[in-house]
């Protein structure tokens, strides 16, 4: 590994790390540097496949929210543990993938962009339909999150802040260790074939459509966790987490931070929560300056804010 | 027993006939190429057999196996391995990581998340013979999309090799090159059929490759056998001539 | 019970009549140009609260004319300042483009129009029932549906007989060739895009009368018509149109059955479709 990532990984990790520390000081607070590693985990799932298959997905709001809705309605109606929840969210959230997924290997391009975004709907039709069960338009409340119990320790994540705050990161960093060993496999190699020239990896005798699927399964997974921390961060599930806009969130954090770098999400992601943060505090119509980032990133920073520097510092 | 054997292939496109009841045998260790003039059918007939499109006709038959309904995988894993018109390679990647990612998917790695010492030992030493084979050593860590023409074409050559197929087909492996490059494939091909008893088909335009290279011609003219025989036979052959060496000359 | 049945199949392909209408459009600008629009549903916003607008002016049948132009031409420049920019690029971009600017549009129409539903009053005589046996069949849905058929007979004999739309279907088919054969294919783009815009502008007028006017109206309908293109097959404009029809009858019946699928129905529909033929119904092999 040269020396720069490995600096620039310390770096990163530092940072989360004491992230609690430094930001009320800089006029943050906890919880929005929870939203950041929540969203920026959802934003690196993503970009396992779409920055490192080279898959255009839509849709991945959809899995987010199974997740979100996964733990809620576990703690509400289930089992009163946030482990149980994440749990039950994850699996739900996988398991759709897994059967969609097998819908859609073989579609490519903006076909499988399209039908992402609209297989997505049908779980946010669910949740805004079945009224009795999800609180429908409303939102699933009347459930909190829970004090995780280890057996031998007990985690207050509902009294402290910070105590979520490094939950999440524990979790954060599980999903984005695994990723990383990933893509510095054989297996990621495959994939960074396929996005690179799916002809040729198709005449190396790599089977595309099973490593797409794979890697499309992974991703969702990993973003129905995040969806699970999100719900926890909230006390709340809101049928709006699983709509499509939600998705061209995720997909602007991985391209506004650099989809083509492993940390490029995690930078898209603060930036973004940030700056949503902020506008929506100063103004109403927060959704015209979130569509004018859309914009100026698309006609000015393409390979977003690591691409261009790796750009520049390249001769 | 024959290596590849082809029986009455066609491939219709719509109207179109492209490739009308070719017959070939290919013996192993042998080194032959197919000429013709454009649009004769020669890359249709190439992706046929490697299982770009299945055809509208006829059997494939490799290695004693019906191979005419595999995909392309299934056929990669049985040993035939192609390069393309254009080179198809991972422009991104640098050419250690192209060859590396060959060599795992030839080793049945491509599904691990991680490997042993031993077995990235063995990548490694493989990726470095390949690399010295090819003269790629110098540039091994460059991106291939930097590269020149010709050494991203020995990239994908080296690749495909690394697959160790039973049978190589080359479509036009110096198309577009300068003298010097021309002649620098050439000679690389040369060595994997001397050395590595490699049996290579190969599309060529470029006739002193042709007659220098091939044990075997056969030529393709509206998607049917004009002729097959000895480099000698072909040019003597007074049909191939008129059809296709007449207009070259 | 069957008359009950016989009106929801009735009220879900004038639905989906209105679903093929928004998707021709949407349809018109992927065949030709390869760009998802998300806009669409914004600017069907905006060609709705222009219509609102320009109404006490220049009456129903005026609104129903000059607003679809209106957003048109909005479409044209938007094309030619910004997506233009984006064609032969990874369609990630346009994706993201035209979504952002589906943000910008649905905060635009609520900045300007304010975010309450507001009323939009359709010409009286068409609100009352035809006939007393067929009670579900007011003299708006009528009207949409000839509308719907006149608007799509035109489009088809447009891009049958017509220069600029045998361009079109060309350019669909082989933009390469068409742009060698002299055919400017920027302005061909640009007319295009402005086409499409003008029928979900059109769309947006309908759906107004049938809805009233929300800021939100376009991010809601616009989903239905990717299902339409989706199970109709990309690049079929014929398909689309099928896709339409399919999803709304399919609606109607469930709304009978189990109110509550009515929208999520469509969405397995599609699910089936791609299962069975995954290019969609009417869709080539290979083109997307």
């Amino acid at each position: 590994m040269p020396l720069d990532r490995r600096a620039a990984d310390a770096v990163v990790w530092l940072l989360l790390l004491t992230m609690p520390f430094w930001l009320n000081w800089i006029g943050g607070y906890t919880a929005l540097g929870t939203r950041v590693v929540v969203l920026a985990l959802a934003a690196m799932s993503l970009n396992f496949l779409l920055g490192f298959t080279g898959v255009l997905s839509f849709g991945h709001a959809a899995y987010f929210g199974l997740g979100v809705y996964g733990l809620g309605l576990t703690i509400k109606y289930l089992v009163p543990s946030s482990l149980a929840g994440m749990a039950l969210g994850v699996i739900a959230g996988t398991l759709a993938a897994m059967i969609l997924g097998m819908l859609i290997v073989r579609l490519r391009g903006i076909y499988f962009a399209m039908v992402t975004i609209a297989f997505g709907q049908v779980f946010y039709f669910i949740a805004y339909r079945w009224n009795d069960v999800t609180g429908g338009d409303d939102g699933l409340s009347g459930w909190r999150r829970l004090p995780v119990d280890l057996g031998f320790a007990r985690i207050d994540i509902l009294n402290s802040d910070s105590a979520l705050y490094y939950w999440s990161l524990f979790w954060f960093a599980v999903a984005v260790a695994i990723m990383a060993a990933l893509l510095h496999s054989p297996f990621g190699r495959t994939l960074l074939a396929i996005r690179e020239n799916e002809r040729r990896a198709r005449f190396l005798g790599i089977p595309i459509d099973r490593h797409i699927w794979l890697s499309w399964v992974i991703s969702c997974g990993f973003v129905s966790l995040s969806g699970t921390l999100y719900a926890l961060l909230n006390n709340f599930a809101d049928p709006h987490d699983l709509r499509w806009d939600q998705s061209g969130d995720f997909v602007i954090m991985a391209v506004l931070g650099g989809m083509r770098n492993f940390w490029g999400p995690l930078i898209g992601a603060a930036i973004y929560v940030v700056l949503q943060d902020y506008i929506s505090s100063q103004t109403e119509n927060w959704m015209s300056f979130i569509g004018l980032l859309f914009v100026l990133v698309v006609m000015f920073f393409p390979r977003g804010l690591l691409g261009m520097l790796r750009r520049r510092a390249a001769p | 027993m024959s290596l590849l054997e082809v029986r009455n292939l066609s491939r219709h496109f719509g109207s179109l006939v492209a490739v009308n009841g070719v017959t070939m045998t290919v013996e192993p260790g042998e080194l032959r190429a197919i000429i013709g003039p454009n649009g004769a059918g020669k890359t249709t007939f190439f992706n046929m057999i490697t299982g770009f499109f299945p055809p509208t006709a006829g059997r494939i038959v490799f290695d004693g196996e019906d191979i005419t309904g595999f995909q392309p995988a299934r056929r990669v894993w049985r040993g035939i391995a192609r390069t393309f018109q254009v080179t198809e390679v991972f422009p991104e990647l640098s050419v250690r990581d192209n060859l590396r990612i060959a060599i795992e998917v030839a080793s049945g790695y491509r599904l691990r998340p991680f490997l042993k010492r031993d077995a990235q030992t063995e990548v490694k030493a493989r990726v470095a013979d390949l690399l010295e084979i090819s003269n790629l050593a110098p540039m091994a860590d460059r991106r291939v999309g930097e590269l020149s023409h010709g050494d991203q074409r020995a990239t994908e050559i080296m690749m495909a090799l690394a697959l160790k197929p039973k049978l190589l087909l080359l479509d036009e492996p110096t198309a577009g090159m300068g003298d010097q490059e021309t002649y620098d494939i050439t000679q690389l091909v040369r060595k994997l059929h001397r050395d590595q008893k490699l049996t290579i088909i190969l599309i060529e335009h470029d006739m002193r490759v042709v007659f220098h290279l091939a044990e075997r011609v056969m030529v393709l003219a509206q998607g049917a056998v004009l002729a097959d025989g000895t480099p000698a036979e072909i040019a003597a052959n007074e049909a191939v001539q008129t059809a296709y060496l007449g207009q070259a000359a | 019970m069957t008359q009950l049945i016989l009106f929801n199949v009735f009220n879900g392909l004038i639905i989906g009549a209105f679903y093929a209408l928004m998707a021709l459009g949407l349809s018109l600008i992927l065949n030709l140009s390869g760009v998802i629009n998300f806009a669409h549903g914004g600017f069907l916003g905006i060609g709705a609260y222009l219509a609102f607008t320009l109404m006490p002016f220049v009456g129903f049948w005026g609104a129903l004319i000059l607003a679809p132009l209106a957003t048109a031409l909005l479409g044209i420049v938007v094309e030619r300042v910004l997506i233009n920019r984006l064609y032969g690029r990874d369609p990630l971009y346009s994706l993201l483009l035209t979504f952002g600017l589906a943000y910008i549009l649905e905060d635009g129409t609520r900045y300007v129009w304010g975010p309450s539903t507001l009323p939009f009053s359709v010409p009286t005589w068409m609100l009352s029932p035809l006939s007393n046996e067929f009670f579900f069949l007011t003299g708006y849905r009528l009207f949409m549906v000839m509308l719907v058929i006149v608007v799509v007979a035109a489009l088809f004999l447009l891009l049958g007989y017509t220069r600029l739309g045998m361009r079109i279907r060309a350019g669909t088919l082989d933009l390469e060739t068409v742009s060698v054969l002299g055919v400017n294919v920027r302005i061909l783009r640009n007319l295009n895009f402005g086409l499409g815009i003008f029928l979900a502008g059109l769309a947006g007028v309908l759906a107004a009368g049938m809805l009233g006017l929300q800021p939100t109206m376009g991010s809601t309908l616009i989903m239905p018509s990717f299902v339409a293109i989706i199970i109709g097959g990309l690049g079929s404009l014929p398909g689309t149109l099928l896709g339409g029809l399919l999803i709304g009858a399919a609606s109607g019946i469930t709304v009978v059955f189990w109110p509550s699928a009515s929208e999520a129905v469509i969405y397995v529909l599609m699910g089936l479709v791609l299962l069975v033929r995954p290019r969609g119904l009417l869709g080539e092999e290979g083109r997307f």
